[in-house]
């Protein structure tokens, strides 16, 4: 093959995948921003009104509850992991595979889980909590990962330090391991509420589809993407779920950007 | 006669001015090396004389390097034509992560020879000619990365003689080798230049008076002096190289 | 006599001072533990809701299978839930989802590593910074919304073209191929970053082109990294769900054209988990323990690549 020839591939292969990135941005950003009326921001959803004001908030509600929950768990076992399991034992080897393999695990399957267990056995039915706990076990391999990454990157001579001076394991891991990593745990935790924040099939039959704001914890609701997913497979409001659509477009650059600027002060400060 | 011949050659990594001036004959099949204190512009120079430094961003060039008789940097052939005919061996040895076999025909069949039998025998002309093949002539599957620091410089030596070049840049070829692999480079290179002309960079005096045939002394981006080497080495016209070449430089 | 209380005072203050530091000391060690045991809690949780999780799938699921007829499960042809005696034959299901992820990857693949070398090799700094964010932008982007997009756009253009409803097999191919895009360049780019520079250099200094030695020498040095980046984007195409299940038809048959409608072993689930009762759901969750066996066996895949590399 000629070197021109690769050479186009190369571009037209970059051009198709951005064209088509910022094609589909754009399709939706104009067929949304224009629907995207103050009325779409009421605080109840009517049949003739399909605010997506209580969608937003239950959309917050969930996304905190689960970090609430998975965020503590989820780091405090990558402390162990880390910092206190020996580094050669096959039970960890063991977890890390099994994590490894759960974050591949397609959310329908979690969606599933959620639904049999806590919806129909411990009889929650559709609610935040049953929506919750099951974002929880879906996004603890995320937060686990992430941040075992993040702790690894620590470097050895900075806890050597810490213990040369007569520190112990805690202080070690709160003071010194812990601020050096926040960074990267932190962008890691963003990323994991975005899979939250765009989760349909998981939540779709543990969290339920209710128009209305949930009045506690076993009440049901809807996310943002859930509402989207109504509002396109009814197919009735096409326009309210465009702007929907545009939304949570903004939303995920949002998130997205934040987690970059949090890891590129990792970065920063390692250099320094 | 010149095989490479360098006028008024300036060169810029930005702001920063890394070569003044540089005026400098490369004679044909003969060994040329230079020397000096790290940073000096040696190995920018060497890297010059095949366009490698066109890799480094804002990177400018003015003067010329005539290569029989043409201008590098206002040459109409494309950069790999020059290349092709100014071969380059670095540092470290870099052998790619392929067989021993595939690596030296890499050049050839970039070049368009796809006849096994052509291939066989410039595997073998090229692995002779580096004074490797019978160490590897059993062995030409295996991954070049499974073999000894020096005899993987070697099979890049190899690598580099497969594309029949004229000229043979050497960034410190050895300084990353073992003394006996060191001493078979040096031999190597000795009877190299029977069919090469061989531009060295070297950190190592010792070995630039043991193999080379004129010796240029860099200093600051200058060179400061060029002469016959055992000229250089034992009467230099300036203090400042009398003062390395005896190892009295701070 | 006041000399020696003095000396017993300075004995006194001495012996409190020990005292103390042995009570921190205990403190410490108190809290140490306590700390480890909480970190060694959350640990078990974590794992064990996760064992769980697995464990559940699987015992609810297998038992059916063997009482249905592993056989007729697996090759059956027919999943018609509300005949009496229903029929649970997942094979169009199985076939759709391979077929499907295939297409995608027939798509995706080329595209994605060709990107992932533009990225690399070819694309100027000043652009790089906001490729590399838009990359991260379409790995994150909700597959809700791909799955709308592609209803609103890719499935009126298969209208158009091939006539019918335009929800058939090659509209969720397309949808996938563009959906794994982000998975397959952000890790081949990274494989191919990480190939020594002295490589390339070496390559240029033989007089080969840039684009010949990214082809025969970048590429190649990179290869399980770019494999692996393959196999993960399979693996992202045979669990997506909610995106295929607006636009693949969701018709239990095995499809006979690229423009017949389709159903995945995903969107089966999703599609009837709302009122199945009885063997039904236990049908569907059969279903989820042999997506979870694909999905285990493209991680040992990709585990086994990962392994070779190291």
């Amino acid at each position: 093959m000629g070197s021109k020839w690769i050479k186009i591939a190369v571009y037209l292969s970059a051009g198709i995948t951005f064209a088509a990135l910022l094609f589909m941005v754009m399709f939706i950003f104009i067929k949304g921003i224009p629907y995207l009326s103050l009325d779409l921001f009421s605080w109840e959803y009517t049949t003739e009104n399909q605010s997506l004001l209580p969608s937003l908030l239950t959309t917050l509600i969930v996304v905190g509850l689960t970090l609430l929950i998975a965020a503590p768990i989820g780091i405090f076992t990558s402390f162990y992991l880390v910092e206190y399991a020996s580094k050669t034992s096959k039970f960890v080897s063991a977890i890390r595979m099994a994590v490894d393999t759960l974050a591949a695990v397609p959310s329908i399957v979690y969606g599933l889980f959620g639904m049999i267990f806590y919806v129909t056995f411990l009889g929650f039915q559709y609610s935040v909590a049953a929506g919750v706990l099951t974002s929880v076990i879906m996004i603890l391999p995320i937060i686990i990962r992430s941040t075992e990454e993040a702790l690894f990157s620590v470097s050895d001579t900075l806890r050597e330090a810490s213990y040369g001076l007569g520190a112990g394991k805690l202080r070690t891991i709160f003071r010194v391991v812990l601020p050096a990593a926040m960074p990267s745990i932190l962008s890691g935790l963003i990323l994991a509420s975005g899979r939250v924040i765009g989760e349909t099939a998981a939540l779709m039959y543990t969290l339920g589809t209710s128009t209305h704001l949930p009045s506690g914890l076993f009440s049901s609701g809807r996310t943002l993407a859930l509402h989207m997913y109504v509002l396109a497979s009814e197919g009735l409001y096409v326009d309210k779920a465009y702007a929907t659509g545009a939304v949570l477009i903004i939303l995920v650059i949002v998130i997205n950007s934040v987690a970059t600027l949090l890891s590129q002060t990792t970065i920063k400060e390692t250099v320094k | 006669m010149n095989k490479i011949e360098i006028n008024q050659l300036n060169l810029w990594y930005g702001q920063f001015q890394a070569l003044h001036d540089i005026v400098l004959d490369i004679p044909e099949n003969e060994v040329t090396a230079f020397i000096g204190p790290s940073g000096c512009g040696k190995s920018t120079l060497i890297k010059s004389l095949n366009r490698m430094n066109d890799l480094v961003d804002h990177c400018q060039v003015k003067g010329e390097v005539l290569f029989n008789g043409t201008d590098i940097y206002r040459m109409s052939d494309p950069v790999s034509a020059l290349r092709k005919k100014i071969g380059m061996v670095f540092q470290q040895p870099n052998p790619f992560p392929k067989s021993i076999y595939d690596n030296v025909a890499y050049g050839p069949r970039t070049h368009g020879i796809k006849d096994r039998k052509t291939l066989d025998t410039i595997v073998e002309k090229s692995l002779r000619g580096a004074a490797v093949w019978e160490e590897v002539k059993d062995i030409l599957n295996k991954s070049a990365l499974s073999v000894s620091g020096g005899q993987q410089q070697r099979i890049c030596i190899a690598r580099a003689l497969a594309v029949q070049p004229e000229v043979l840049l050497m960034d410190e070829p050895t300084s990353a080798l073992d003394p006996i692999s060191t001493a078979k480079i040096e031999e190597l290179i000795i009877n190299l230049k029977k069919n090469y002309t061989i531009v060295m960079v070297t950190h190592n005096m010792q070995q630039a008076s043991r193999i080379s045939d004129q010796t240029a002394f860099f200093y600051n981006g200058r060179i400061i002096e060029t002469d016959r080497t055992e000229r250089l080495f034992t009467r230099p016209a300036k203090q400042q190289t009398a003062d390395y070449v005896s190892g009295r430089f701070g | 006599m006041q000399y020696n209380d003095k000396l017993n005072l300075k004995k006194l203050d001495q012996d409190l001072i020990t005292v103390n530091k042995k009570k921190k000391k205990v403190q410490k060690i108190g809290m140490e533990n306590w700390m480890k045991g909480i970190f060694f809690m959350c640990a078990v949780f974590s794992i064990s809701s996760i064992v769980f999780m697995i464990y559940f799938i699987f015992s609810s699921g297998i038992p059916f299978i063997t009482e249905y007829g592993v056989a007729r499960f697996l090759t059956g042809t027919t999943w018609a839930p509300s005949n009496t005696p229903g029929s649970y034959g997942i094979l169009p299901m199985m076939i759709g989802s391979i077929l499907v992820t295939g297409g995608a990857t027939l798509i995706g693949m080329p595209i994605g590593i060709l990107t992932a070398v533009f990225m690399a090799a070819y694309c100027p700094p000043e652009l790089y910074k906001i490729l590399k964010a838009a990359v991260n932008l379409m790995a994150a982007i909700p597959s809700i919304l791909y799955g709308f997009f592609a209803l609103q756009f890719i499935v009126p253009f298969m209208r158009e073209v091939a006539g019918g409803t335009g929800m058939n097999m090659m509209t969720a191919m397309i949808l996938l191929g563009l959906m794994i895009l982000p998975t397959i360049i952000s890790l081949s780019e990274a494989a191919l970053r990480a190939v020594p520079r002295s490589y390339y250099e070496g390559s240029l200094a033989l007089g080969t082109t840039h684009e010949k030695t990214v082809l025969s020498v970048m590429v190649p040095a990179a290869k399980s990294g770019i494999i692996s980046s393959v196999i993960l984007g399979i693996g992202r195409a045979i669990g997506e769900t909610m995106a295929v299940v607006l636009i693949a038809g969701n018709q239990p048959i095995i499809p006979d054209s690229l423009f017949s409608g389709v159903r995945t072993l995903t969107t089966n689930i999703v599609l009837e988990m709302a009122y199945a009762q009885g063997e039904h759901k236990e049908a569907l969750i059969a279903t989820a323990a042999v997506l979870f066996l694909f999905i285990l066996m493209i991680n040992s895949l990709f585990l086994y690549v990962k392994k070779k590399r190291g």
